[in-house]
């Protein structure tokens, strides 16, 4: 890996407390009792200053409190959430994981973090059920060919599993896929990216939690962030609905809600805030094993283990905070999934729901230091920030513990907007999340 | 499914129109930086308030214009005519 961000920091591993394991034997030995199962993570009165206050008790806020604590030694820290953790995207997502971007620093920053996922079961000791079934984005058109055969050879280049196939290889992978040249959007090919796949999203919020806790953090549910106090250019401190934190170090981690976090801060954002909603069906027996995008029917699909069908689509089509769903959602998804799929036309959907997606200009985020001293941002994470988690709470605890950005989100830092150097993503991230 | 009082067709839903979102100030082209070009261009307030926004009626009108708009209600007020 060329990245340069590998292993321990500054060459030491700090100590890492393990949380309690859980075995088949302890989970017989509770079916049989009845007794209550221990609390997952502890609850801590709020102290009246920490090292660091992260905001966002999602994967991002979860994840860099952890790495903070693991790598660093810097347990002296709070997770803030006004709700419940993983109540925003981290608990409303897809699941999708991969690493087949577009730019070089887009590919070698998202597949880092594939590489944590693969050991992430082990690391956390929480059986987070990353499965990586080969992930499919299909082109119906010569220009996303074209883009399809870029992306895989910045992929190679990167040393990242990617290639084009035709639509008979398509076929043997999904046979359910309608690859008939007489429909209206005719599949020409697909980029293959064996390693992507899917994960519990729920059990990784819940895991670094989990960990984050054992490693003496605080995580504090229902306290909402209502104001950050500066002086001088520098962060003091941060108001909540539960009282006065002081501290150096705030970490705003708030993915959809992100701008309003930073106005408290005084710090301008170029970020919309859209919903982008998904929906699940009754579960049917195994037939679909690997992940299908299409960009130009806006819409993918996947197979739980459960055997829900998961179906996602494109952001919705205006900026908004809320997060009802809406019947043309549901219309055009069932539409578009139909000319894949004709088969499942019999299929009922169970569930549909949304998530705020944090949109930047680029398709990438925005990570690190900000014009006020002591405010962080690890924000604009748009519709595929979820399998950036445990990378950025890497990076973001190396960029709190050094005070610089480490190498692997050079590229993505604030001052790009005005810089004008941006790191165009789009053609890899509109619809494939 | 939320509609808009287009100022020329009247109430229509949603998906006849493209938001194009905030109203932001033009610079002047002939002395603005690259900087302050480059804020025009990407920085938003994205305020969870009311907002005063911009639509275009795609398959209506073909007309710009304005709305006052909720953003987490996604309540219209009132909407004017943009030319
Ligand atoms: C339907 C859907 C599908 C998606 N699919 C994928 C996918 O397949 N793959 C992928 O990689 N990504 C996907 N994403 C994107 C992904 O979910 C997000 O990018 C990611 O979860 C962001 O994580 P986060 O921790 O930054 O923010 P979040 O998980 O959104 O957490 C932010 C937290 O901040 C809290 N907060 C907000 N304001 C305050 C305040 N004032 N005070 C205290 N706390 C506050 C919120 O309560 C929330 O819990 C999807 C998103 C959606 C909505
Ligand atoms: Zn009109």
């Amino acid at each position: 890996m060329a990245n340069g961000n590998n292993g321990p920091v500054n060459g030491h591993r700090q100590r890492k407390n393990k949380p309690p394991r859980y075995s088949a034997f302890s989970l017989f030995r509770h079916g049989l009792s009845h007794s209550d199962w221990p609390r997952v993570w502890r609850t801590h009165p709020l102290k009246q200053s920490y090292d660091v206050v992260i905001i966002g008790g999602g994967i991002h806020g979860l994840a860099t409190a952890y790495y903070l604590a693991t790598n660093h030694g810097i347990r002296d820290v709070a997770v803030l959430d006004k709700g419940y953790l993983g109540g925003g995207g981290s608990g409303r997502n897809t699941a999708i994981l991969r690493s087949n971007y577009l730019t070089p620093e887009g590919v070698r920053f998202y597949d880092r973090s594939l590489q944590l996922y693969q050991h992430l079961a082990a690391d956390l000791n929480f059986n987070v059920m990353f499965s990586q079934r080969g992930h499919l984005t299909l082109a119906h058109n010569d220009s996303s060919l074209r883009t399809m055969r870029w992306r895989a050879e910045v992929n190679k280049l990167q040393g990242v599993d990617s290639e084009v196939i035709d639509p008979t290889e398509i076929k043997k992978l999904v046979p359910f896929l309608d690859t008939s040249e007489n429909v209206r959007y005719p599949i020409l090919g697909a980029l293959y990216h064996p390693p992507g796949g899917i994960i519990r999203h729920d059990a990784v919020v819940w895991g670094y939690a989990r960990a984050a806790d054992a490693n003496g953090v605080h995580l504090h549910q229902n306290t909402e962030v209502t104001g950050i106090d500066t002086r001088g250019g520098r962060v003091t401190g941060v108001q909540t609905s539960r009282g006065r934190i002081s501290t150096r170090v705030v970490v705003n981690c708030t993915a959809g809600w992100s701008t309003l976090i930073s106005d408290m801060a005084g710090v301008d954002m170029p970020v919309t805030t859209s919903p982008l909603q998904a929906a699940v069906t009754e579960p049917v027996r195994p037939f679909l094993d690997t992940v299908v995008v299409s960009g130009t029917l806006h819409v993918y699909v996947s197979q739980t283990d459960r055997g829900e069908l998961v179906f996602g689509a494109s952001v919705d089509p205006f900026t908004s905070y809320s997060m009802r769903g809406s019947l043309e959602f549901a219309e055009g998804l069932a539409g578009h999934v139909l000319e894949l799929m004709p088969a499942i036309s019999k299929m009922r959907l169970l569930r549909q729901w949304a998530g705020l997606c944090d949109m930047t200009p680029d398709y990438s985020p925005i990570m690190g230091p900000t014009p006020v001293e002591g405010f962080y941002v690890d924000v604009g994470w748009g519709t595929y920030g979820f399998k950036a988690g445990p990378v950025s709470g890497e990076a973001m605890a190396a960029c709190i513990a050094h005070q610089r950005p480490p190498k692997i989100i050079d590229a993505f830092g604030l001052d790009r907007f005005t810089s004008g150097q941006l790191v165009g993503e789009k053609g890899a991230a509109a619809v494939g999340h | 499914m939320i509609q808009l009082p287009c100022p020329w067709c009247g109430p229509r839903n949603a998906t006849e129109f493209h938001h194009r979102g905030e109203v932001t100030p033009r610079p002047e082209v002939a002395s603005v930086t690259p900087e302050e070009w480059r804020r025009y261009l990407y920085f938003r307030r994205n305020a969870c308030d009311w907002v005063e926004e911009s639509w275009y009626h795609a398959a209506g009108c073909r007309r710009f214009f304005k709305v006052r708009r909720h953003t987490s209600t996604n309540e219209i007020v009132q909407a004017g005519r943009v030319q």
